[in-house]
């Protein structure tokens, strides 16, 4: 049996070191991952038949803080305002409806086998254990698998428009990872439907007064009373006020923290601080290192680009990547001298297919992302920054006719053109990968219960269910699961011995100090009064990360970074200049605190990857591969989620292990080859 | 070679909702055509910064045009010149060497300006909370294949839900009126069974909203339509004062 799966510390030294800080803080007590009695496939109906729950009349006077609006705090926030809570739903934007899992295009698994293909909750979770290289949880992802066709059920009720049949019922795609069509759609925008449902649902709430919303809210800190998550400390960022808010419980849903490395295709305000703040105050951060890079993303074009934009990866089915054979001919097109069409097919490489031939350019999108990064710091990219491949559609075209590449890929094709001014059907695509989604977050057990007593986190905030790789449709499945289906569930169980627990002053001294500590970290960056902008030291942090941290990772290449990171950190804290009031709207102010946390977090990053000697999934050490090039795991050395607990400022963090049990799978190494 | 091209922007300045704004101009040289319009002006705001000035303030997001959260008018334009598309995806391509471009807030008594170029639409928010929703709580519906849709219906649907609530089509409207996005949201629940139930209500409820909040009516002129960078119809807006029709007739 896999139940209680204690988290234990790695030696000795750190064992003691444990005692130390256990004793200057009674809250972090040893923990367990909660895994409930029974087989597998009945853990998530015992769970529920057996948890305490809260009584509608008790429910009113609880109250309980949701950050984040995306598809698992709007999901979340929702629910537990029909189900009579008190909530609060804090977002930065300046409506709900505008969280980054609207960006999602592809769509959303589901084990509901309308195909007839032989789907099933357990191949559902077969596949996201494996797609995640072995390093998720058995239960968590087998509950994820069950709820799934719920989520369907629920949007298809709410109004989402999925792609139907002509015979009125549902229709669905394939996608990467999986033998059977289970992905569910709307157009290329199942992400921006999936949440207008969210946040419809939760608009309903707004009216019937169980949910109040603060847009342009930032949160800044979390309030513990004895021991316990009580509140936040956030930032009006119209009035730039700092305020305090109580509640009973806090649920983290603030996303991933893929924008450390500045050039991302999450959105411009996407930031790991929520989940930072809380670290800071206790909670373990899992898996930093895990963070997936997707291949095929239109490059960077110069200096100022802000950020990167994602084209389908279904373009690979019929498109055919390559580089110049010849440096001098790569030269010659980076200066603009030669064309992609200029180009001899003898003088060019199609190097997936030189060097998988069994997968070509179907590899999976870690292989894809690394080879085109072996390529261009070999000096054979394209573009006029080097950093970029060709993706050919001329043999298709040539092979099937315009008409049918358009009718497949017509809308990217002409996304492409708006962007790049170039027309796909006659020069090749350029693409280049970038960071895309972050497997790592906040440590939870099954209950999403991170190790602070009433704190939650869901979403791709929490580590959860992806492992070291997360498969194509499967965030919004994971969001919604969370939010809809499992949190409002399973919080009850935390809150039904808070009923007799009144409501919290925000004059209590603990929300006192945290706000006089947000003031005092404001006051710290505005009296830098330096000489460079928030935006050019965080290039700076990204290149490092992109370099160090990123597609391929070895020992002395992070051990540098983390060299550089603390140069960067000492850059920013000297050097940074904030035009403008903090007692006002200040939008370089909002990054520039930012900018503070995803300098830790890259550096937290890098020592998760230093600490980790494998390869698996998107975390890929170059001294851990086949012969082939393929990621190598050490499965009797690392099979664990890595807990990193902060030990305070400038304090190196100490780093637990979970164990992962496999009862139900067998452990193999993944293999694309044949 | 890079093709760069210089330019100077006027630039609406606000310090606060009831503050009074003016145009200021700045130049910029050497702006790469492949730069999109917000990066040219994180390259502005960059220079302000490092003059100690304060940067220009406006709202952005996800910069691939679906969040809704980019506006600017810009000559003349919601979402700028190009087609189709909100202003994070416009690029500098669209403009010429040594253009004058005019770069202002949207314009409505719907939306105040909260500073420069930034505006609140939070009466989006309260539109929709009006009634922009099935009511359904989560659990306890039936099956998702249980009610067969017609594709087309279900396509319809698809095309209104569409808008991502950006706003264009009450900044291009002369009489700031918000038909567009609110038929937008009325007609994809009214095309779809589920959504039938409460469609009456539904566009009585957020017709009502939209009135009380200061927005205009309509008076059937379609720049939104043709500002709209999503393309949603305005065939919605027919469809909408039907069911408004409807409704009321039933009263």
């Amino acid at each position: 049996m896999a139940d209680k799966k204690d988290i234990t510390p790695e030696t000795k030294e750190v064992q003691a070191q444990k005692s130390v800080d256990e004793a200057a803080r009674p809250a972090m007590k040893k923990i367990d991952s909660k895994i409930p009695e029974g087989p597998l496939a009945e853990k998530w109906t015992n769970y529920k038949s057996h948890q305490k729950l809260v009584n509608p009349a008790n429910k009113r006077r609880l109250d309980i803080i949701v950050v984040g609006t995306g598809l698992a705090g709007g999901s979340a926030a929702a629910t537990l305002g029909e189900l009579g809570f008190n909530v609060l739903n804090f977002c930065i934007q300046d409506s709900p409806r505008r969280a980054h899992s609207i960006a999602a295009q592809g769509g959303i698994n589901a084990a509901k086998n309308y195909q007839n293909d032989g789907d099933s909750v357990y191949r559902l979770f077969y596949d996201t254990i494996k797609g995640g290289d072995y390093r998720a949880r058995e239960a968590n992802v087998y509950r994820l698998a069950e709820v799934s066709n719920s989520i369907i059920d629920q949007c298809v009720a709410q109004g989402v428009p999925f792609a139907r049949e002509y015979g009125g019922l549902l229709d669905n795609r394939s996608f990467g990872g999986a033998q059977v069509s289970r992905t569910f759609y709307a157009k290329g925008q199942t992400g921006q439907q999936l949440l207008l449902g969210a946040y419809s649902a939760l608009s309903r709430q707004v009216k019937k007064g169980t949910v109040k919303l603060f847009p342009r809210h930032e949160m800044l800190d979390l309030v513990i009373i004895d021991g316990r998550a009580r509140g936040i400390i956030a930032r009006n960022l119209v009035t730039g006020k700092i305020e305090r808010y109580a509640a009973h419980a806090v649920v983290i849903a603030t996303g991933g923290y893929g924008n450390t490395f500045f050039l991302s295709t999450n959105a411009m305000g996407s930031n790991g601080s929520a989940a930072f703040q809380c670290y800071k105050k206790g909670a373990y951060f899992a898996n930093p290192a895990f963070a997936q890079i997707h291949p095929t993303c239109i490059p960077v074009h110069g200096e100022f680009q802000s950020k990167l934009t994602l084209m389908s990866e279904s373009l690979r089915n019929d498109g055919r990547i390559w580089v110049p054979k010849k440096k001098e001919d790569a030269e010659a097109i980076r200066a603009g001298k030669l064309r992609p069409t200029d180009i001899k097919e003898e003088d060019r490489d199609y190097y997936l297919e030189r060097r998988y031939p069994a997968f070509g350019n179907l590899v999976p999108r870690d292989v894809a992302s690394r080879a085109a990064k072996e390529r261009c710091d070999a000096g054979y990219g394209v573009g006029s920054t080097g950093l970029a491949v060709y993706l050919d559609f001329s043999s298709a075209i040539e092979r099937l006719g315009e008409d049918v590449v358009r009718a497949r890929y017509g809308n990217l094709f002409q996304m492409y053109e708006k962007i790049v001014d170039e027309n796909p059907y006659k020069t090749p695509m350029m693409i280049y990968p970038a960071i895309h989604y972050t497997m790592g977050g906040i440590w939870v057990d099954y209950e999403l219960s991170t190790s602070i007593p009433g704190l939650f986190a869901i979403g791709e905030a929490n580590f959860s269910d992806h492992g070291a790789n997360r498969l194509g449709a499967s965030a919004l499945m994971q969001g919604l699961a969370d939010g809809y289906f499992v949190l409002p569930y399973t919080i009850q169980n935390y809150l039904s011995d808070q009923i007799t627990v009144p409501r919290f002053s925000t004059d209590l001294p603990e929300f006192v100090q945290a706000e006089k500590d947000v003031n005092a970290r404001i006051a710290k960056l505005m009296a830098i009064k330096g000489n460079r902008s928030v935006d050019s030291i965080h290039k700076e942090l990204g290149l490092i990360m992109w370099e160090f941290v990123g597609m391929g990772r070895t020992k002395e290449g992070l051990e540098t970074a983390l060299e550089k990171i603390k140069a960067v950190k000492k850059e920013f804290w000297s050097n940074v200049r904030i035009p403008g009031e903090a007692d006002t709207l200040n939008v370089e102010l909002e990054k520039a605190l930012r900018l503070a946390d995803f300098i830790e977090i890259g550096y937290l990053m890098a020592l998760d990857a230093l600490n980790r000697n494998e390869s698996c999934g998107g975390h890929f050490r170059e001294e851990f591969q086949t012969p082939d090039g393929e990621a190598l795991r050490q499965d009797d050395k690392y099979m664990y989620v890595s807990c990193w607990e902060y030990q305070g400022e400038d304090k190196a963090p100490v780093m637990y292990k979970e164990p992962l049990d496999y009862e139900y799978i067998k452990v193999q190494q993944r293999n694309y080859k044949q | 070679m890079e093709k760069t091209i210089n330019i100077t922007l006027r630039i609406w300045r606000q310090r606060g909702p009831k503050e009074k704004g003016a145009f200021k101009e700045y130049a910029l040289s050497n702006i790469s055509v492949d730069s999109s319009f917000l990066e040219m002006l994180d390259i502005l705001n960059e220079q302000l910064i490092n003059k100690g000035e304060e940067p220009v303030v406006f709202d952005h997001d996800c910069r691939e045009g679906i969040c809704g959260m980019c506006s600017l008018y810009i000559n003349g334009h919601p979402h700028g010149p190009d087609e189709d598309i909100t202003t994070c995806q416009l690029h500098m391509r669209k403009f010429n060497d040594g253009d004058v471009i005019t770069v202002e807030p949207w314009r409505s008594a719907g939306f105040p300006v909260i500073r420069d170029l930034m505006v609140d639409r939070g009466a989006f928010d309260k539109i929709i909370q009006a009634g922009g929703y099935i009511s359904v709580n989560t659990g306890g519906v039936p099956d998702a294949n249980a009610i067969p849709i017609p594709k087309a219906n279900a396509d319809e649907a698809m095309d209104a839900a569409s808008c991502i609530g950006c706003g264009a089509c009450v900044a291009a409207c002369k009489n700031g009126s918000a038909m567009l996005f609110v038929s937008a949201k009325v007609s994809q629940f009214a095309l779809l069974p589920q959504g039938r139930v409460e469609a009456a209500r539904r566009a009585k409820a957020m017709l009502a909203k939209m009135d009380e909040l200061g927005f205009g009516n309509c008076t059937n002129t379609g720049a939104c339509e043709a500002e709209c960078p999503k393309n949603v119809s305005i065939s919605n807006i027919a469809r909408l004062n039907r069911e408004f029709i409807k409704a009321k007739l039933k009263d």
